[in-house]
């Protein structure tokens, strides 16, 4: 992608995904006049160039789009703005001057390198798949063990397949989704394996990618060695207990040529961590103020790289206030520090952001711990509503409004998610 | 296709290659064979990459000899080749009262085989120099001058200057037959008959089916499986020397060893196993490794681990190496190379060379032998101004492929330039896939580059060669 970059801006923002294009538009609509989105690959759009299946955009731009539709609406609308969106730039690290400047290092191939200051900077670098290595998983090393995200890349850009028949460890959504591409591309997929009793993917991939087409989703199961000496020949399977130790006993052989991993996304922080960002270990993203802004002055995060989103329209409405915040501060509008801080309570795993203030709206993102139903939603003494069915895949979002906080007083305010532990019973699944 | 050749080298490994460099100095035509798709992807690359003091083997046997003398070439070798190499220092440490007897024997078998520095340290010293360690420990030998290096780095430099000095490299070539020939023999491969006046058989574990091909079938080798565990980096620094227990005949034990990048590893295993191609790790290898290194070093988790590796320990009958010639006319051995084999690879070399010149092998020096070869490209390492200056300059080093370890264009082009085959073999050279996300990053683009350089289409890029594809064309008809 041709774009420009040349001397110091307002706003850097760090990653083209949604995120990180969303930033750049809230920036610059509160009045940054000079905004820079830098991403490494070739084009802006992050992960969703690779997501060509529909279903983006039902909430922002109420209807179905797919992930590279989406995608370039949203660099249409950054270029209307006259936002500078670059690509092939790889921002290599990133640092404050003594005068509270913020500068990223940017390697960008056929201009070499280059620092580019500025006064407010926006992390949006998104996550990475978690791999073999953080399994553990006996046996051989052969090819043919991959992330599904490295799969879908294979099909959907690179016009290859992963492999003829494919196991798929974890159920998260990108391995769901893969489950029913690779299916209708002519692979066999043999089942879905879980470790959990429950799917970590969003009900609607299992009954859609899964159970439209007769793929097996195995619950409280995982996978206990790989075989192969060149290529994957087969895998062993094995049933868990409640302690999520496998029952070797019961173990079984499934011939396969691919396993695909589909096991959690991380937060891809090294950037943020060379600053000095202050991380939350749950969410292995920055901790953030209510306007998003990280343990550093000026420093703002969103979207993936602060807590893994289920969705990408959130993604894009959390990213167009931290763009705005972003865009304020390089303005010079100073805002009084939050008072009060957010405390996760019973059966919640994480809440983002980590701090909030009275007198403005504020949306507060969380995930349960566990499977929930009925729930209900408690945050202090103020607020209780019913939910519904919870899962620890499905994030929940929130609104309290401005007057709300209004009448609370305390340094902390816990939120807790009420309601008894649900079993397995997703469509699909078989126990 | 078949050539003439003074000497064919049966096998990529350490030893075969280092053999092949040493004999390079001298007016030779040379061959090195290799079975797999790339050198060095043997045992020589799943090993523990130590540099052994020899202290721990007696001069009564071949390995023992050759161990000390290895040792002592590593520096030179490292100056010319540019491989990692450095000297940390081992520590044999004394978990029970009847190992310090033990140790005062090493320290007396290590002192008269001329084992520089040896040094008994009480508990105190050892707690003020390794404050990690288990506090239960009795006392330590200290072995300054045992190493570390990236072993797979010592092959790939150690063939690039073979060749460099005219020896011919032919890979995705195994030995499927021998036969007598003239006053040598001819070794038939896939990619033609290359006849020797010798036959060097640095087969590895494969060695004694080598000596069998030849007619020469005098040993057997048992693989000894070995399983290695990387931890996270988060231990880095955890302990600055190699830490082992007590050996016993079998094996050195199970040990810590910081890496040569600093990494933590765990291991190894040693399990005498029946095929020849398990390099499977296990659930039981990874119980035995932290049980044990857990007494060395409290601290260290299972829960750390983030890869693991397994490696076949070539062992004769008899325990030691087997080097020398055969009643083959021609074919000479240089079998059983298990551990010390990389510590000893340099002196097997020169032994082997004094070996042929005693068989009549005319040894002429070249006077253009060229000792050297550069440093690869490594653009992390690089002062922020000098890689400015670099990418001013040649823009592949402005793209970066690998994030994880900031690998560029560049040093991928390089590798190939120097032989790289595989995804594999980029990784090992450059260590692109090699970080955090574990190739998923990277992949992509190094499968393009391996493609275009290669001049082959995507899905012919493999991991590792053979049928490690990595991916099939799409649409294309399937092939069972
Ligand atoms: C493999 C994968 C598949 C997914 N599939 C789906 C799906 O099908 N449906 C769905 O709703 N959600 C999907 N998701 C979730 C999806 O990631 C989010 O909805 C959304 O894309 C997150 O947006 P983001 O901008 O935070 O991150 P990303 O889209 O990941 O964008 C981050 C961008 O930052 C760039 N970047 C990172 N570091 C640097 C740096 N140092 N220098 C320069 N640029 C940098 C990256 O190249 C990338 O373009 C998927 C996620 C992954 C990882
Ligand atoms: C777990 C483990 C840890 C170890 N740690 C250490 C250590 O820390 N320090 C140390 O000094 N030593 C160590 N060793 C020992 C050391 O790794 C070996 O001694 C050394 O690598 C042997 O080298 P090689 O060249 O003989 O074998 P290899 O590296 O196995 O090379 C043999 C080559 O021959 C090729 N080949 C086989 N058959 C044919 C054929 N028919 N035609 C053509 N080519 C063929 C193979 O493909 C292979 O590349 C360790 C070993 C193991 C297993």
């Amino acid at each position: 992608m041709l774009g420009r970059m040349e001397g110091d801006y307002d706003v850097v923002v760090v990653g083209g995904g949604p995120a990180g294009l969303a930033a750049a538009i809230g920036a610059r609509d509160a009045g940054a006049t000079r905004v820079l989105v830098v991403d490494r690959e070739d084009e802006a759009g992050g992960i969703l160039l690779q997501c060509i299946h529909a279903g983006f955009g039902l909430h922002y731009f109420k209807e179905e789009l797919t992930g590279p539709e989406y995608a370039e609406r949203f660099v249409a609308r950054a270029l209307d703005r006259d936002i500078d969106v670059v690509g092939s730039a790889y921002v290599s690290g990133a640092g404050l001057d003594s005068d509270g400047t913020r500068r990223v290092r940017v390697m960008r191939e056929g201009h070499g390198i280059r620092t580019v200051r500025s006064r407010a900077m926006v992390l949006a670098m998104g996550c990475r798949e978690r791999t073999r290595g953080a399994l553990h998983i006996p046996g051989t090393r052969p090819a043919g063990v991959l992330t599904a995200g490295l799969a879908q890349r294979f099909v959907n850009v690179m016009g290859l397949l992963p492999g003829r028949r494919v196991a798929i460890l974890g159920s998260g959504d990108i391995g769901l989704i893969m489950a029913r591409r690779l299916t209708l591309e002519g692979c066999e997929v043999v089942g879905v394996f879980e470790l959990m009793p429950f799917s970590n993917g969003l009900t609607r991939n299992v009954v859609q990618c899964l159970g439209d087409f007769g793929i097996p989703l195995h619950l409280s199961t995982t996978v206990v060695e790989i075989h192969g000496q060149d290529r994957v020949d087969k895998i062993t399977v094995a049933p868990v207990g409640a302690d999520l130790a496998p029952d070797l006993s019961r173990c079984r052989e499934v011939a396969c040529d691919t396993l695909l991993l589909s096991i959690g996304l991380v937060p891809e922080n090294e950037l943020s961590q060379g600053l000095g960002v202050e991380l939350d270990v749950v969410t292995q993203g920055p901790r953030v103020s209510s306007t998003l802004e990280t343990s550093l002055p000026g420093v703002f995060a969103c979207g993936n790289v602060l807590h893994v989103h289920d969705l990408c329209d959130y993604v894009t409405e959390e990213a167009l206030l931290a763009g705005r915040f972003a865009g304020e501060l390089a303005g010079g509008v100073k805002r009084p520090r939050d008072n009060i801080r957010v405390v996760p309570g019973d059966n919640v795993r994480y809440c983002v952001p980590h701090t909030l203030a009275p007198g403005r709206e504020h949306t507060i993102y969380l995930r349960s711990e566990r499977p929930l139903r009925p729930a209900a939603i408690r945050v202090g003494d103020l607020v209780r509503r019913k939910l519904g069915f919870v899962t620890p895949a499905e994030m929940i979002t929130f609104r309290i409004k401005p007057d709300v906080l209004d009448r609370f007083h305390g340094e902390a305010l816990r939120i807790d998610l009420l309601g008894e532990p649900a079993g397995p019973h997703l469509a699909g699944a078989e126990p | 296709m078949s050539e003439r050749y003074d000497v064919v080298v049966i096998g990529g490994g350490v030893v075969g290659a280092a053999i092949a460099r040493e004999l390079s100095r001298f007016r030779l035509r040379i061959a090195l064979l290799e079975r797999q798709a790339e050198v060095g992807f043997g045992t020589s690359k799943t090993n523990s990459g130590i540099i052994h003091p020899g202290h721990d083997t007696s001069s009564a046997t071949l390995k023992g000899r050759l161990v000390v003398r290895g040792n002592a070439l590593y520096d030179r070798l490292a100056a010319e080749l540019h491989f990692g190499f450095r000297r940390i220092g081992q520590l044999n440490v004394a978990l029970e009262p009847a190992d310090l007897v033990a140790l005062e024997r090493l320290k007396a078998q290590g002192d008269a085989k001329g084992v520089p520095g040896l040094e008994l340290w009480d508990p105190a010293r050892l707690r003020r120099e390794e404050p990690n360690l288990s506090r239960e420990l009795r006392g330590a030998l200290h072995a300054p001058s045992a190493g570390v290096i990236n072993p797979y780095e010592l092959v790939f430099a150690l063939v690039e200057s073979a060749a460099r000095n005219g020896v011919e490299l032919a890979v995705d070539c195994p030995v499927t037959a021998l036969a007598a020939d003239g006053d040598g023999l001819a070794a038939h491969t896939p990619r033609g008959v290359f006849r020797g006046r010798f036959v060097l058989n640095c087969a590895g574990v494969a060695s004694d089916r080598v000596a069998a091909l030849a007619g020469a079938a005098t040993f057997t080798i048992t693989p000894r499986k070995g399983e290695e565990y990387m931890l996270d980096k988060r231990l880095l620094g955890l302990v600055r020397r190699l830490v082992f227990p007590v050996p016993s005949p079998k094996t050195k034990g199970t040990l810590i060893i910081p890496t040569f990048d600093g990494t933590i590893m765990v291991g190894p295993t040693a399990e005498d196993v029946l095929d020849r191609d398990d390099v499977a790790t296990t659930a039981r290898g990874a119980r035995e490794v932290f049980a044990f290194v857990r007494r060395l070093c409290p601290s260290i988790d299972p829960r750390d681990a983030i890869t693991a590796f397994a490696g076949l320990r070539a062992v004769a009958d008899g325990n030691d190496f087997v080097i020398g010639p055969t009643s083959v006319r021609g074919f000479v051995n240089v079998a059983g190379i298990q551990s010390p084999g990389l510590t000893a690879a340099p002196a097997i070399a020169e032994h082997v060379r004094d070996l042929l010149a005693a068989e009549g092998l005319a040894l002429v020096a070249k006077p253009d032998f060229a000792p050297e070869v550069r440093a690869p490209a490594r653009f992390a390492h690089l002062a922020p101004e000098v890689q400015e200056a670099l990418a001013a300059r040649d823009p592949r080093f402005a793209r970066v492929v690998c994030r994880c370890e900031l690998v560029t264009e560049a040093e991928i082009d390089d590798a190939v330039d120097h032989g790289a085959r595989t995804l594999d073999g980029l990784k090992f050279r450059t260590r692109a896939g090699m970080g955090r996300c574990q190739g998923g990053f990277c992949t992509p683009r190094a499968m393009e580059i391996l493609a275009r350089r290669l001049g082959v289409p995507l899905h012919a890029v493999t991991k590792r060669g053979g049928g490690s594809w990595i991916a099939l064309p799409m649409g294309a008809e399937q092939e069972a």
